[in-house]
């Protein structure tokens, strides 16, 4: 078995306790700014975290664990200021919420496709949120990165996907994100300076190797709706080499709203093509304003095909991805059709 | 009657609570801990080892490098090419390099990063065509040419004659990717020296007979003075069946220090022991006559064995063997060639060998049923091997029941009514299969028994069978439990199993080949038939009656015609005691003498074969070509199910397995490196993607296996695969033939049958893949390609 390092666990009961103790490992650190992720990393479920400890892409000195903090558990729905669901919420809770099946299938979809029954009731909607990009050369343990002289995600300044490319590509793969993105969601940051708001999509950034655009000593907070009035529809539809558990090879998250058989507005975002969701503006101004015929549907799918453009470095071949890309967006957006 | 009973395993209870004490579990005073450095290079000579940093490091006990131990091993006798731990050279990324024993796990790890190598990195080979291509570049120097590890020349019959007499000659390529065994433990031992230096080595393996000897060779210690365990095994598919670098570092460090240390590996480490499916190219001509009656088949095979030889001169004389056991072949030619290359060895995985070609032989078969009109199911019923005849190679066929398999597969999967009446994107396919059960001869060649069990009866009315064999899950030691149970007229919970330990135990070869049943059931037969009627002699006396007339079941020995008159089984075993003293027997089992004269006659024969049929049905996306096998149902003949549950289980692990190989799994390496070391990216179905599979067992009493048994352990997997490629054809219209069968091998297929029927029908089809470049003998390889000649 992989062992882990060694590091201090630290058992947060409140957010501020995690924000102190953030802080704290920061100061007694001397090589922080370079690598923050030597000093200390939140854990809520620790179903991505741990993994990657065992193959040595992290080893913080101090985890301090997320699970204690109750502030960070619990979903409500509330007609003015939209649905607000905790980061600590776990992925199981949220795939089998009535609320949320019932509101935003979508998320709920996005939810039950993480994983394993096991991990889902470990894995927590913040933690997905902030899921390490993946890629075949990076996801090893560490005498197979080793022996290739690592990568540029970590230990060298090579990437193996592209040597001569523009960066690092290792791929955004955690499923609620696009759907959140696609639902117009927004998250609430705990700083010790006070909180910050932002959408979704502004937690990303077309970078591989630090994806998630959070600052030291920051905690993700909870993630709100905004208020779904009726005729809001959603669907997550994923594609993964082995169905019962797997990360996306693509995924597509869509969300719609209709008035009467028009659609008023729609979103559309892919995932697991690219270091970060990839939202399709192009596709949802095809879609906006129309009654959506096989069509505009079979168009909008091909405009979702150009749009993406994923490398070799999960499973699938490049070939397959852009195949499913063209197919599951139309699906996802036949599934709101029928929904 | 215990025998065909659905009785649960003796051990179930162990397991399912978790109670049952594998390897990794077991704890001793003063353990230490080993860690194996592994070569990060494909191919690289070793210019200087130090270990001496690793040695100062605080809590580091021992450092074992390929000096401690420079002698060479190997499961087959005449193809020892591995050291325990690299002498001078690496051949594949992880091969063992040096051991660090220390006081926990994290220090070992931590010193394996002190240890100071030094390479010459050489050209790599990882491929069948680059191994052909490069003699210039040797992975083990020894080879006569090339990289060539064995070459196998066979031909039975005029083959001219054969190919002149066809109506119809097909050559197909065909290609097999590797797998791996994936069993839920990894590897794992813990070794122990006693005050006298003597060693035990509890460890995790199929074959405790071959470890014990290999083992003893290298250490240079007497056979005498070390005692191999198996403690129970978490899964082998044959992944366990040769010893490995931990082996030995156990035993060695356990003698140099006289304390226990344990080894497990890492999930990462257990792909990289592989010893799994060999990637096999295969080329296939086949000659027909117009009804379908086969002329002559020549079969060319090209495995990629990895780094070292394991058990590859069995598996490349494998791949020819078993071909000609399902169909009636007059005229046959083998060419067989393993070639080395810088990857994990390549060894048995279940179905050893046979699954490779079968499923190149089914598939092709497929093609012929098309092109001669014929239905497929038909047609392998009317070419079938008949029971009790001789194949060209020489093979003893005695029971068989492929043809009632074919019909209950037929039946049930509703074959006649829905396979042309499927709607679009669903297809049905069909494959057969056979397997034999046990080995004809040992790896090493003798004329001593293939499995003993030796059965003691106490005082108290316990009954105690001692056997060599490893049960690794398959439920060897309910087997032998049941068989004696039954002979003796005792409950199942009235006996005790000791199995797999060369100290208290007869020899068993072990868990491979499909060997257990037939072989240690007959062992054990004998053994408690033996005791058996020293009982009922003992009996005959307290009921004053004669032995003949007496039967004993239910703790009872009893008088057939009147069952009331009888004594209970403990009062017999105290009379018998008391009459010959102690009361033991032994049994043993040899297989009778079978096969040709030819060199290479020694593989394929066995005591009997099993049949299996499969039918299985798919559905594929016709848009992204995604595809799901939507029902398996299996006929499997294993002669008599000692156990239904037991051959049920054989045969839906087998379906699932096969299943893996065709849908999803590739054992596929990038850079040298294994491009998936765990369960994640290594893609296993779970149980969750596995279809409904209908298990069916058709029943032959087979006249020398015990009770009429034969194998079901690995037979069902080879039909599976072909199964599902034929029912992906039937669906599409386009053939994949190579595996695993994926969405975008099935989009090329579609491709190229398009491109194929808009040119002229005439034309020789695209060859699927490139066939190996080298000069003399495999010259005409290199212009084989998929075609068909119809003679006038």
């Amino acid at each position: 078995m992989n062992r882990l390092p060694q590091f201090e666990y630290r058992a947060a009961r409140t957010v501020e306790e995690a924000l102190a103790w953030l802080s704290e490992a920061a100061g007694n650190s001397g090589d922080a700014e370079k690598d923050p992720e030597a000093r200390a990393m939140l854990m809520a479920g620790g179903t991505d975290v741990l993994p990657n400890m065992k193959h040595r892409l992290f080893t913080p000195q101090v985890i301090v664990g997320l699970r204690g903090v109750r502030a960070l558990r619990g979903i409500s729905d509330n007609p003015e200021q939209g649905m607000r669901i905790g980061a600590g919420v776990s992925l199981a809770e949220i795939a089998s919420s009535p609320l949320i099946r019932a509101r935003i299938p979508g998320l709920a979809q996005a939810a039950e496709s993480v994983s394993t029954p096991q991990l889902r009731h470990m894995g927590t909607l913040g933690g997905n949120l902030c899921l390490d990009t993946r890629c075949n050369y990076y996801n090893q343990s560490e005498t197979w990165r080793k022996a290739l002289d690592f990568c540029l995600k970590k230990g060298t300044d090579i990437c193996r996907v592209a040597p001569n490319g523009q960066g690092c590509y290792a791929v955004s793969s955690c499923d609620t994100a696009p759907m959140l993105i696609a639902l117009d969601a927004t998250v609430r940051i705990a700083a010790r300076d006070g909180e910050r708001v932002v959408p979704v999509g502004k937690l990303y950034h077309d970078d591989g190797i630090h994806p998630v655009r959070l600052r030291n000593g920051e905690v993700l907070r909870e993630v709100t709706l905004p208020s779904l009035e009726d005729g809001w529809r959603s669907a997550y539809l994923k594609y993964r080499v082995r169905g019962s558990f797997d990360f996306p090879v693509v995924s597509v998250a869509a969300a719609a709203h209709f008035d009467g058989d028009i659609c008023t507005q729609a979103r559309v975002v892919l995932q697991a093509v690219a270091t970060q969701p990839v939202p399709l503006p192009s596709v949802d101004n095809l879609l906006r304003g129309q009654r959506w015929t096989p069509d505009l549907l079979e168009a909008a799918a091909e405009e979702a095909y150009r749009a993406a453009h994923p490398m070799d470095n999960t499973s699938g071949t490049i070939a397959l991805r852009r195949r499913m890309v063209r197919a599951y967006t139309r699906r996802a957006l036949e599934a709101l059709l029928a929904a | 009657m215990l025998i065909g009973k659905p009785l649960a395993k003796i051990d179930s209870y162990a397991k399912v609570t978790g109670a049952a004490r594998y390897a990794d579990d077991i704890k001793l005073p003063r353990m230490a801990f080993g860690r194996i450095l592994r070569s990060p290079h494909p191919h690289a000579r070793i210019v200087r080892i130090d270990t001496s940093r690793a040695r100062a490091c605080p809590g580091v006990l021992d450092v074992i490098t390929g000096a401690d131990l420079p002698y060479l091993y190997g499961i087959m006798p005449t193809t020892q090419d591995e050291y325990p731990f690299a002498l001078d050279k690496v051949r594949y990324v992880g091969d063992p390099v040096a051991a660090v024993c220390a006081v926990d796990e994290e220090t070992a790890e931590a010193a394996l990063e002190l240890i100071d190598v030094e390479y010459e990195v050489l050209p790599a080979l990882l491929s069948i065509d680059e191994a052909l291509a490069r003699e210039d570049i040797k992975i083990h120097e020894e080879t006569r040419r090339g990289n060539i590890m064995k070459e196998v020349h066979l031909t039975f019959g005029d083959m001219e004659e054969g190919f002149d007499e066809a109506d119809l000659v097909r050559e197909d390529t065909y290609f097999f990717e590797g797998t791996t065994h994936a069993a839920m433990e990894e590897h794992a031992c813990v070794a122990d020296c006693g005050a006298d230096g003597k060693i035990t080595l509890w460890t995790s393996t199929q074959t405790p007979h071959y470890v014990h000897r290999e083992v003893a060779k290298v250490l240079q210690m007497p056979l005498s003075h070390l005692r191999v365990i198996v403690p129970p095994v978490g899964g082998g598919f044959g992944g366990k069946c040769e010893p490995f670098a931990y082996d030995f570092a156990a035993c060695l460090f356990a003698r140099r220090h006289g304390r226990p240390i344990k080894f497990t590996l890492s999930r990462e480490e257990a792909f990289l022991c592989h010893r799994g499916r060999h990637p096999v190219r295969m080329i296939l001509k086949t000659g027909v006559k117009q009804d379908g009656t086969i002329t002559a088949v020549h079969l060319q095979t090209f495995l990629d064995g990895g780094a070292y030889a394991s058990y590859g001169l069995a598996t490349v004389y494998y791949t020819g063997a078993l071909l000609t056991v399902t169909y009636k072949i007059p005229r046959y030619q083998f060419d067989g060639m393993r070639l080395y290359t810088n990857k994990p060895a390549c060894g048995p995985k279940r179905g050893h060998g046979s699954t490779q070609p079968r499923y190149a032989f089914e598939c092709q078969l497929d093609r012929i049923a098309e092109q001669l009109g014929l239905d497929p199911a038909e047609y392998r019923k009317r070419i079938a091997i008949e029971p009790e005849s001789t194949t060209v190679n020489g093979l003893r066929v005695t029971s068989c029941g492929l043809v009632e398999c074919v019909d209950r597969v037929v039946e049930s999967s509703g074959w006649r009514e829905r396979r042309h009446h499927l709607p679009p994107g669903r297809g049905l396919g069909i494959a057969i299969s056979s397997y034999v059960t046990g080995a004809g001869k040992a790896i090493y060649w003798n004329d001593m028994p293939h499995s003993g069990v030796i059965v003691k009866v106490d005082r108290g009315g316990g009954v105690a069978v001692l056997c060599g064999s490893s049960d690794i899950g398959q439920g060897s030691d309910t087997m032998l439990a049941t068989v004696v149970a039954q002979e003796l007229g005792v409950d199942i919970s009235d006996i005790r199993v000791h199995a797999g330990d060369t100290d208290l135990t007869p020899v068993d070869l072990g868990s491979y080949s499909s060997r257990v049943t037939f072989m240690a059931g007959n062992a054990a037969r004998e053994a408690a038939g033996k005791l058996r009627a020293m009982l009922l002699e003992a009996a005959a006396v307290l009921l004053n009656t004669s032995p003949d007339r007496l039967d004993a079941a239910n703790r009872r020995i009893y008088l057939r015609d009147d069952p009331i008159n009888c004594v209970s089984f403990i009062e017999a075993a105290q009379k018998a005691e008391a009459t010959h003293g102690t009361l033991s027997a032994v049994g043993s089992y040899t297989p009778p003498r079978l096969g040709g004269e030819f060199k290479g006659a020694g593989v394929g024969i066995s005591p009997a074969y099993s049949y299996t049929a499969c039918v299985a049905e798919v559905s594929v996306d016709p848009e992204t070509y995604d595809f799901t096998v939507e029902k398996l149902w299996v006929a499997h003949d294993c002669g008599r199910a000692l156990n239904p549950t037991l051959v049920a289980g054989q045969i839906e692990g087998s379906a699932y397995m096969g299943f893996g190989e065709a849908t999803l799994e590739e054992q596929v390496f990038r850079k040298g490196l294994h491009k998936t070391p765990s369960l994640l990216e290594y893609k296993l179905p779970t149980i969750y993607d596995t279809p409904e599979i209908v298990a069916m067992h058709v029943e032959t009493m087979d006249r020398e296996g015990p009770y009429g048994a034969k194998e079901a352990g690995e037979g069902p997997l080879n039909p599976v695969i072909p199964a599902i490629a034929n029912a992906v054809y039937d669906a599409i219209g386009a053939r994949v033939e190579s595996t695993p069968i994926t969405p975008d091998k099935i989009a090329r297929a579609i491709k190229e049958e398009q491109r194929r029927r808009v040119s002229t029908p005439s034309q020789p089809q695209p060859q699927r893949e490139p066939a190996p470049a080298l000069a003399t003998e495999t010259a005409r390889v290199a212009g084989a390609s998929s075609r068909e000649v119809t003679a006038s």
